[in-house]
């Protein structure tokens, strides 16, 4: 009889209504064919897989992860907060047990969307990963979270909300930066100094297969989780290294998905971008669906593959080889390199450019860190969108995400916010932790 | 004049209608084992010095088919289902004569891959060997493109009697569920065909001549010619009985409560403004799931004889019942005997029922009154506990717009109906219990032969137009169009509302009530390929609602 070995939530939120613009690719007909797929296969008759529906995510859901600016309401639409809506909704029924685990199927998707946000960047608002996993360690107080980055597009928003953070390790495997959106994540980019090494970007060189991507997932990502010892492992799921995409150059496969999450084992997993919507996302959806619930998808092939057409060339698998080695070297070293960042109070600066592709804003911001060898810091950021495009500026001080926050930094992070003189800029904003609390000057 | 006739569990009730009311009703003792003397010995009582002339319309409501399933007596078929990408069709297998073949069509209903001629030829010869007279063909997305099963079923022709195809069945994606559906239809066929041909030649006989008609399980009746084809179809009419008895008692512009409690089991029904609410994609219970459409219903094993006991200083309550309430004979103390002990109920033997009680009574350490008490209202908690929970549960059914997760309608039922033997007593204590506004259908007994005779015809047509393929289809109606670029959201509904109306009338409908139209689902989107639009995919789903038939509801009041 079918029935799924594990017991498996979904939320299935495909926004039939909602498009950036009608000709975009996250538009209403994305998940269409998915939904097709995933209905006429009986998926949610099958015993053990529990369809949920999603609620509304609200302000303070936000607020836990990201300041937006100039408020919530001006940067999101109701799809934005049912889409973190379904993420939380997901969470609660793996953290209170109803399932073994779970994967929201929402859009629109994320995980460009980074700390500071004015508005779509990579066709994402607010980072829905990031909101949930803030929602978790207030909720239910998980305190080490890993998130596996597998959209084709560098998770660099969530990169960004988790750069600080020593107890969230964030990986993200993805085209190769100087060949893609956004054009980062590569291997020297391995966290802020405080979490030194709990961000590993993997660039992967086009044209990489289902047979190196595995290779990076045996060789590199369950090593690392295996150390690391989440109490969570989150999988933002993007579909976009398949290979008929249309918008990126790899050649991953529907069962090398299923096979992906069979041996990645996430707790949640998040669907991310992906936009090859006949050709690959009905299938690939149904194969991770199926991974995650414990089901046999040896049948989940689609109707045009060609694994000899697929095949990575010598020169592609050295390339990944290479790369493995180089991330595994500096995990190894990431308390070494934690050590030498600086010393404890010294506060550090960070230039940052960010482009906002969807919004069209560029924005240049400037960071600073305080040391800390306890916790993750604290850390200001003051984000300057260029004259013409945005008049708005704020500075962000904030407490770092964190249980193990030292009264040094929580002070300090109080005195960035305290001294920020409110004539220079639009809004002041306070994100503090541990107590919870948000304040706007 | 029509005539209502419903097969029950216990009892067969049926009753004669006129336009001033129940005319004469007549129940006769349902022998299971033959259920065609049944039927026949409720019409021959009913039309009893009647004159047959006078008759406009006759309904059956039978469970004929729900007991092939139940005692599985269904009759040996074979199934040819082709699958092409996804879970392994093996895993939906029907029986020994069940066929996994090659070919497929995609999400879109495009061919993928052709079906093997020569391998079907050799399944066909095979099954034909077995001696297997009914086939059912299923292929994954036919009802986006059926040609598949077209041509499997051409092959087959010359083999078999008759043939079963899935886009028949539904206009719904579920490839699990129509292959149980197919079937149950093609299992289930030469009973039902038997059955009523032997019931229309005997109604003949006795000079009723006027078209018969069969209850289904949405609560709408179809002809008995359309009933061939999808004799599955029938299966759970039973409860859809009840429901259709409680609509001319039920609020206008209202949502309210059906509970029919049985002996047994307590079934639960909703109506939003007089109309039943349906599944939204058919029949199931426990792990028989199907595209029939049904009514929605819940049972609880909850019933005036379930058997009372007292287990580690707890009261429970069924969900067996080993014979009727002790103030009627019975062997063990049942929610009857409490309504007996309270003075409820003013019939039975008041001395046994007390006997029943008393010995639950010592068990919980209460006097014979307070557990009688207590169970009567125990039997109201349960029976509400599972309402509440199944209103819970429609309530956050997922959606999948934006718009209908913030306007989605809520049920929030303000009335409840109830029906069954045990209906009155019931209805005053739920009223007191939870301050709603509880009425016990009059006249109950009879109130689901009654929803039987007035239920009109119901149906469903699914349209899935494809400008980029230029093509409209309702591949449920072995309807295709070709269509224009330009073809609108206007154009869809006027191709939708031909369709229902042909359907209905194909299935029995009176012209006259064909109005209950209603949109079930509207879903509109562009085909965008390469950054630039090709065409709009539109679907819809367009349904005859269930209710009853004019001129005839006020009379009952």
């Amino acid at each position: 009889m079918l029935k799924a070995l594990h017991k498996t939530g979904l939320v299935f939120f495909p926004a039939f209504d909602w498009a950036i613009d009608p000709t975009h690719p996250e538009r209403e007909e994305r998940l269409l064919y998915t939904q097709d797929q995933v209905t006429e296969e009986g998926v949610f008759d099958i015993p053990g897989i529990i369809e949920y529906k999603p609620m509304l995510a609200t302000a303070e859901d936000i607020r836990r992860a990201q300041f937006c600016v100039p408020d919530e309401a001006a940067i999101t639409t109701e799809s934005h907060l049912i889409s973190a809506g379904g993420a939380k909704v997901i969470a609660d029924a793996v953290m209170n047990k109803e399932v073994q685990n779970g994967f929201a199927l929402i859009r629109p998707p994320g995980h460009h969307s980074m700390r500071v946000s004015h508005g779509g960047r990579g066709f994402c608002h607010i980072n829905i990963e990031a909101i949930m996993v803030e929602y978790i360690r207030s909720r239910y107080g998980v305190k080490r979270i890993a998130i596996v980055d597998t959209d084709c597009h560098h998770g660099d928003g969530t990169d960004n909300i988790f750069w600080h953070d020593p107890d969230v390790l964030f990986i993200s495997l993805h085209q190769d930066g100087r060949t893609m959106f956004p054009g980062t994540g590569f291997p020297g980019e391995l966290g802020g100094p405080n979490a030194r090494g709990s961000n590993l970007n993997i660039p992967l060189p086009p044209g990489t297969s289902t047979e190196g991507y595995l290779y990076v997932i045996n060789h590199c990502v369950l090593p690392v989780l295996n150390e690391f010892k989440p109490d969570l492992v989150i999988n933002s799921a993007g579909q976009d290294n398949h290979y008929t995409d249309p918008l990126t150059n790899m050649n991953f496969c529907a069962q090398g998905y299923a096979e992906l999450t069979t041996l990645l084992k996430p707790d949640i997993a998040v669907l991310e971008g992906g936009y090859a919507i006949e050709g690959a996302l009905p299938y690939v959806n149904l194969g991770i669906i199926l991974a995650m619930a414990g089901i046999d998808y040896t049948g989940v092939v689609e109707p045009d593959y060609n694994p000899e057409k697929l095949r990575q060339s010598v020169s592609i698998t050295d390339k990944i080889k290479k790369t493995t080695a180089q991330i595994n070297k500096y995990w190894s070293q990431r308390f070494q390199m934690r050590e030498d960042a600086g010393n404890p109070g010294e506060i550090q600066i960070r230039h940052k450019e960010i482009f906002y592709d969807t919004d069209n804003i560029f924005e240049r911001q400037k960071e600073r860190v305080r040391i800390c060898k306890d916790c993750g810091g604290c850390f200001e950021i003051d984000p300057r969108p260029p004259r013409g495009f945005i008049s708005r500026v704020s500075t962000f001080p904030s407490t770092p995400i964190s249980f193990a926050i030292i009264p040094a930094c929580i002070e300090k992070g109080y005195e960035f916010f305290d001294s920020a003189p409110k004539n220079k800029y639009h809004h002041v904003f306070l994100m503090d932790r541990p107590k919870g609390n948000y304040h706007i000057k | 004049m029509i005539i209502g006739l419903d097969v029950g569990g216990t009892h067969t009730y049926a009753v004669l209608l006129s336009n001033k009311g129940v005319e004469k009703s007549v129940k006769v003792t349902t022998d299971h084992a033959d259920l065609f003397s049944t039927v026949l010995s409720g019409f021959t009582q009913l039309l009893e010095s009647i004159d047959p002339a006078q008759i406009e319309r006759a309904v059956i409501s039978t469970t004929l088919t729900t007991n092939a399933i139940i005692q599985q007596t269904m009759e040996p078929v074979g199934m040819i289902v082709s699958a092409g990408p996804g879970i392994d069709p093996e895993f939906f297998r029907t029986g020994d004569h069940y066929y996994p073949v090659s070919g497929s069509i995609n999400h879109r209903g495009r061919e993928k891959a052709p079906v093997n001629e020569m391998q079907i030829q050799d399944i066909a010869k095979k099954m034909a060997d077995a001696g297997i007279e009914y086939v059912g063909v299923v292929s994954k997305f036919c009802v986006r493109n059926p040609s598949h099963e077209i041509l499997i079923k051409r092959i087959l022709n010359k083999y078999f009697k008759k043939i079963f195809l899935g886009h028949h069945v539904s206009g719904n994606l579920n490839f699990p569920r129509r292959i149980a559906t197919t079937h149950l239809n093609a299992a289930v066929f030469s009973l039902h065909k038997s059955f009523f041909e032997a019931v229309k030649k005997s109604l003949t006989e006795k000079g009723l001549t006027v078209p018969i008609r069969i209850l289904k399980a949405d609560g709408g009746t179809m002809s008995l010619e359309a009933s061939m084809h999808f004799p599955g179809q029938t299966v759970l009419s039973g409860p859809a009985a009840s429901i259709m008895g409680a609509i001319p008692y039920a609020p206008e512009a209202q949502d309210a409560i059906v509970l029919d409690i049985g002996g047994t089991t307590t079934d639960i029904a909703f109506l939003v403004d007089k109309a039943p609410l349906l599944e939204p994609v058919g029949i199931q219970r426990g792990r028989y799931k199907s595209l029939i459409r049904s009514l929605r219903t819940d049972s609880k094993g909850i019933g005036g004889d379930s058997t009372l006991r007292v287990k580690d200083g707890n009261l429970t309550i069924g969900p067996d019942r080993q014979g009727p309430a002790m103030a009627f004979g019975g062997p063990l103390p049942t929610p009857t005997d409490a309504m007996v002990v309270l003075n409820v109920m003013d019939t039975g033997d008041r001395e046994k029922a007390t006997a029943g009680i008393e010995t639950i009574a010592r068990q919980l350490d209460l006097t014979v009154d307070q557990a009688a008490e207590k169970v009567f209202k125990t039997c109201c908690t349960i029976i509400l506990k599972k309402t509440f929970e199944m209103i819970d549960q429609i309530n956050s059914q997922p959606v999948y717009t934006v718009h209908d997760f913030l306007e989605g309608y809520k049920l929030s039922p303000q009335k409840i109906l109830v029906l069954g033997g045990p209906a009155p007593f019931f209805a005053q204590k739920i009223e007191d219990l939870y301050q709603i506004d509880t009425l016990a259908v009059p006249n109950s007994p009879v109130a689901n032969a009654v929803g039987a005779a007035l239920a009109r015809t119901t149906c469903e047509v699914s349209l899935y137009a494809d400008t980029e393929q230029g093509i409209v289809t309702a591949h449920e109606e072995d309807f295709a169009e070709p269509i224009s670029k330009t073809f609108s959201e206007d154009d869809l509904m006027e191709t939708a509302y031909t369709l229902l109306k042909e359907k209905a009338i194909n299935s029995g409908a009176d012209p006259e009530n064909l109005e209950e139209v209603e949109v079930v689902e509207f879903q509109k989107f562009n085909i965008v390929r390469n950054f630039s639009p090709r065409g709009k995919i539109f679907r819809t789903k367009m349904q005859l609602k269930p209710g009853l038939i004019k001129g005839y509801e006020t009379v009952l009041h």
